[in-house]
Parts: C-alpha cells; sequence; structure tokens
C-alpha cells in the first residue's frame, strides 16, 4: 500500500524536484557566502521548511538579535498558510496521525499539489498526501544542504530554471480553472494580487491581497454559492 | 550576535510558521463541524488563492523597463498551450520552462 501511495505521488511532485534543488541551492549557496556552516541551511530547511521567510532569515541572523520583529515578520510572511489549512480542513480529515506532518509540511506547491492532484481509486488518499509532502520537503533540504556544502563552487549555468515555480502554479491554475463552472473566485484572487503589488510593491502586498479577497469572497458570497462554488 | 541569539531567532520562525499552519486545524478540527462561512471559505479560497500564487511568481518581473515581461508572458502562454492541447502536468511545465531558459539564455540576454 505505501508503495502504491509513493509511486503515485513520485510524478507529481517532478516540477518540484527540480524548482526545489535549484532554489535550494541557490538557498545554501546564499548562506554559505554569509559566512554559515552548512548545518544551518540543512536544519533550518528542515524545521522551517518555508523558502520565502528562509531567505529572509539570513538577513535576520546577521542583524542584530530583535525576536518581536522576527516574530512579526514570520507571522506576516507566512499568513497565507491560515487560508491553506482553511482549505485543507477537509482533504487532512481522517488522515490519523500522518495528519501532523502533513500540517508540518503544508507549503505553498505542498498545498497545491495535495488540494487538486487526485490520486488513483485504489491508491491511499492520506499516504499519497503524505509523501507528496515528504519528497518535496525532501528535495528542499538536499538542495539548501548541497548549497550549503558546495558554495559559490557550483557553476550556474542553469539560468531561468527558477521559471519552473511559475509554470507549475500556473498548470495548477489552470487545472482549477477548467474544472469549473464560473470563474468568480480565481478572477477575484488573480485581480486582486494584481491590484495590491501595483499599489504596495513586491514586498508587502500579501496581506492586503488576503484582505482583498477575503473581502470579495465574503461580499460576494451569495452570487459565488450560487454558481456552484 | 551569539549562537543562543541564533538559535532563539531560527525557533521563533519555526514556532511563527507552524501556527500560520496549525492554527485553523486547532480551531476547527474538533468533533463539531466548522462554520458554514469556514466551509464556504474552505471551497472558495483555492483557486482565488492559486491566483495569487501566479501573481507571486511574478511580483519582481518589471513590465516597464528591460524585456518588459515578455519572456514571462510568452513562456507562460506556451506553458497554457501545452497544458490545453496535451493536458500532461509534466510536458506543460517541462515545455514552459525550457521556453524561458531558452528565451532568457539566447534572445532577451
Amino acid at each position: 500500500m505505501l508503495k502504491k501511495a509513493l509511486t503515485a505521488a513520485f510524478p507529481h511532485t517532478v516540477p518540484i524536484l527540480a524548482g526545489f534543488l535549484f532554489l535550494g541551492i541557490s538557498y545554501g549557496v546564499y548562506m554559505n557566502v554569509s559566512g554559515f556552516p552548512f548545518i544551518y541551511p540543512c536544519l533550518m530547511a528542515l524545521t522551517i521548511f518555508g523558502g520565502s521567510l528562509e531567505f529572509v532569515a539570513v538577513t535576520m541572523l546577521l542583524g542584530s538579535f530583535a525576536p518581536l520583529q522576527t516574530l512579526i515578520l514570520t507571522l506576516m510572511i507566512q499568513a497565507r498558510h491560515i487560508f491553506y489549512g482553511i482549505s485543507m480542513l477537509e482533504k487532512y480529515k481522517g488522515t490519523g496521525f500522518k495528519k501532523l506532518y502533513l500540517i508540518f509540511g503544508m507549503c505553498d506547491e505542498s498545498f497545491s499539489i495535495n488540494y487538486t492532484a487526485e490520486p488513483p481509486a485504489d491508491v491511499d488518499k492520506g499516504w499519497f498526501m503524505f509523501f507528496v509532502t515528504l519528497l518535496n520537503q525532501l528535495y528542499w533540504v538536499m538542495g539548501a544542504t548541497l548549497g550549503g556544502i558546495l558554495g559559490s563552487f557550483i557553476p550556474f549555468d542553469t539560468a531561468g530554471l527558477e521559471f519552473v515555480m511559475t509554470a507549475l502554479f500556473v498548470v495548477i491554475f489552470l487545472e482549477q480553472w477548467l474544472k469549473e463552472k464560473k470563474h468568480y473566485t480565481a478572477l477575484i484572487g488573480v485581480l486582486s494580487s494584481a491590484i495590491c503589488l501595483l499599489i504596495f510593491g513586491a514586498d508587502s502586498f500579501l496581506l492586503p491581497t488576503m484582505a482583498c479577497i477575503l473581502c470579495a469572497l465574503t461580499v460576494f458570497r451569495r452570487p459565488i454559492e450560487k454558481a456552484g462554488v | 550576535m551569539t549562537v543562543t541569539q541564533q538559535i532563539i531567532t531560527i525557533a521563533i520562525c519555526v514556532l511563527g510558521t507552524m501556527a500560520t499552519r496549525f492554527l485553523p486545524f486547532l480551531i476547527f478540527s474538533g468533533k463539531k463541524e466548522a462554520p458554514k462561512y469556514i466551509q464556504y471559505l474552505g471551497r472558495a479560497l483555492p483557486a482565488a488563492l492559486f491566483g495569487m500564487l501566479v501573481i507571486y511568481c511574478l511580483k519582481d518581473v518589471s513590465f516597464i523597463s528591460g524585456s518588459y515581461g515578455l519572456p514571462e508572458i510568452a513562456s507562460m502562454a506556451v506553458t497554457v498551450g501545452l497544458h490545453l492541447w496535451k493536458r500532461q502536468m509534466l510536458i506543460s511545465i517541462a515545455g514552459g520552462t525550457l521556453f524561458y531558459m531558452l528565451l532568457t539564455q539566447l534572445i532577451f540576454v
């Protein structure tokens, strides 16, 4: 049963294998050239497991000790996970002890795949999602550790590979789009993000975007539910 | 920063992250069903969040200077086209990414 779930999960994680190894190595190299031994990126990848925060954490570790500021920044960068959790309440139900790890490892990519992917009927859904999450974290930790060990000795002739993450989210967005009859919520997501990005800029548009999405979904609840969401 | 302070800083990052991941499950995972409004959000949010993640990936792309976001737009079009044609996630992602790498390494250098 486990092997079957692993075999079913692996193909879904191949894009992440490419993306996370690449980004993980970049992160590890960044830590290395900032003067940290490889054990830092390795352990941080293992325990935080959130790419954007880990990059920001390098700056925090290089600065002066500011626990409150660290906490506030962490909550701001990671707040979107609250929305992922609300979306996964149903899907993670009944997964037993695996649920703890599923929630611990719920990064952008694991959430997106676990929400959209449909494993074959004879595969246990809980184990399938478990392996998607585990493989993703494995790739990330491997990349971060490798980058941390090798440092700037890695020749970077892989320019443009980072687009693999954009392509992944485009495909997941498209899959969701093709599944639904009306596209109110997808459009709310894209428009809120684009408008907030224009107004607030790249570094601080996520929180306003989330607020806009929440408001729009609440105000237009009736037509959205009527459309069959 | 001392090593102890570094450990505390990393621990705060871990705890803060875990708080955001576990919060909904801690509040709504009891025996009782989640309120109807939360259930509705659970169904309505994902499509909006996937849209947000696409824009998030493009956040550092400048559409008014450099290559005007053309490589990104063209490669996204290739990804979508491939996906509508074959409906194979891996082909669409690999195709779009290779196209982007070719564009940025050969044409928009």
